[in-house]
C-alpha cells in the first residue's frame, strides 16, 4: 500500500510517499496513522495535532475510522489552501 | 464542468461559453482567484501544489452538491495548480440557475467548500525564500455556516 505526503508534511518528511505493509492489527486509517507515526520521528512530530489533517483513501476523503482494509493508496493531507 | 490544470486559461471567454450553453438560466454568478502581491509584502510568484486525482473526485462532489442544494442548472470549477505568477487567475466557479439568489449562494458555497476540502495547498516565493501559506480559520467558518 502507498501512502502519500503532500505540501509542507511532504518537506518535513523529505519524500513524497511510502511503500508499507502494516501489520493485520491496523485496521483503520487512523490506526495506520498511529503505526506509521510510531515508526517515524519526524512524522510523529509533524503530526501532533492530527484533527488539522484529512485522510484520503483511494484518492476520496474518508473519517479517520474508514478500514485500510483493500486500499491501495492513502494519503495524509494537511490543511487545504486553496481557493 | 470540472478542470483542474496547469494550464492558463480565459476567465472570460470560460464566463462567456458557460453561459451560451445555457439559454433557460436567467443568472449567473462567477468568481475569480487572483494571484496578489501586496506592495508591503511582495511575492514574485504563488505555486500551487495538488494531488489531482483527489481534486477531481472531490471538486466533482462539491459541485454535485451545489447543484442539488441550490437547484442549479449547471455549475464548473476550473482551479490551477503549479507557478503562477501575480495577476494570473487561480481559479474559477460558475453558478448557473433560474433566478439570482440560487446563483449567488451556489457560488459562495461552492468557494467555501473548495476552500477547506480541495487539495490545494499554495506557497508563496519571496525574495528571501518560499513559504506555505497558513490555512485560515475563517474558512472552516465560512464552511461550517453551510451545516444543516
Amino acid at each position: 500500500m502507498k501512502v502519500l505526503y503532500f505540501a509542507w508534511l511532504r518537506e518535513r518528511l523529505n519524500r513524497a510517499s511510502d511503500e508499507v505493509s502494516p501489520p493485520p492489527e491496523v485496521v483503520t486509517l487512523a490506526d495506520l496513522v498511529a503505526w506509521l507515526r510510531a515508526q517515524d520521528e519526524v512524522l510523529d512530530h509533524a503530526m501532533t495535532n492530527p484533527a488539522i489533517f484529512k485522510l484520503s483513501r483511494d484518492a476520496r476523503i474518508v473519517p479517520w475510522d474508514t478500514p485500510i482494509d483493500g486500499a491501495r493508496e492513502i494519503a495524509i493531507l494537511p490543511p487545504m489552501t486553496g481557493g | 464542468m470540472i478542470r483542474v490544470t496547469e494550464k492558463t486559461f480565459d476567465p472570460g471567454a470560460e464566463l462567456n461559453a458557460f453561459q451560451a450553453a445555457h439559454t433557460e438560466a436567467g443568472a449567473l454568478v462567477s468568481f475569480t482567484g487572483i494571484v496578489r502581491s501586496k506592495p508591503d509584502d511582495p511575492i514574485s510568484a504563488l505555486i500551487l501544489e495538488c494531488y489531482p486525482e483527489l481534486a477531481e473526485n472531490e471538486l466533482a462532489t462539491i459541485r454535485q452538491t451545489a447543484i442539488e442544494r441550490f437547484s442549479l442548472i449547471d455549475a464548473a470549477i476550473i482551479h490551477r495548480h503549479g507557478r503562477l505568477v501575480p495577476g494570473e487567475t487561480i481559479m474559477m466557479v460558475l453558478a448557473l440557475a433560474p433566478h439570482r439568489r440560487a446563483a449567488f449562494d451556489g457560488a459562495q458555497f461552492l468557494m467555501d467548500y473548495l476552500k477547506t476540502d480541495a487539495p490545494f495547498w499554495k506557497q508563496e516565493e519571496t525574495a528571501t525564500g518560499l513559504r506555505w501559506v497558513e490555512a485560515k480559520p475563517e474558512d472552516d467558518d465560512a464552511r461550517a455556516r453551510w451545516a444543516r
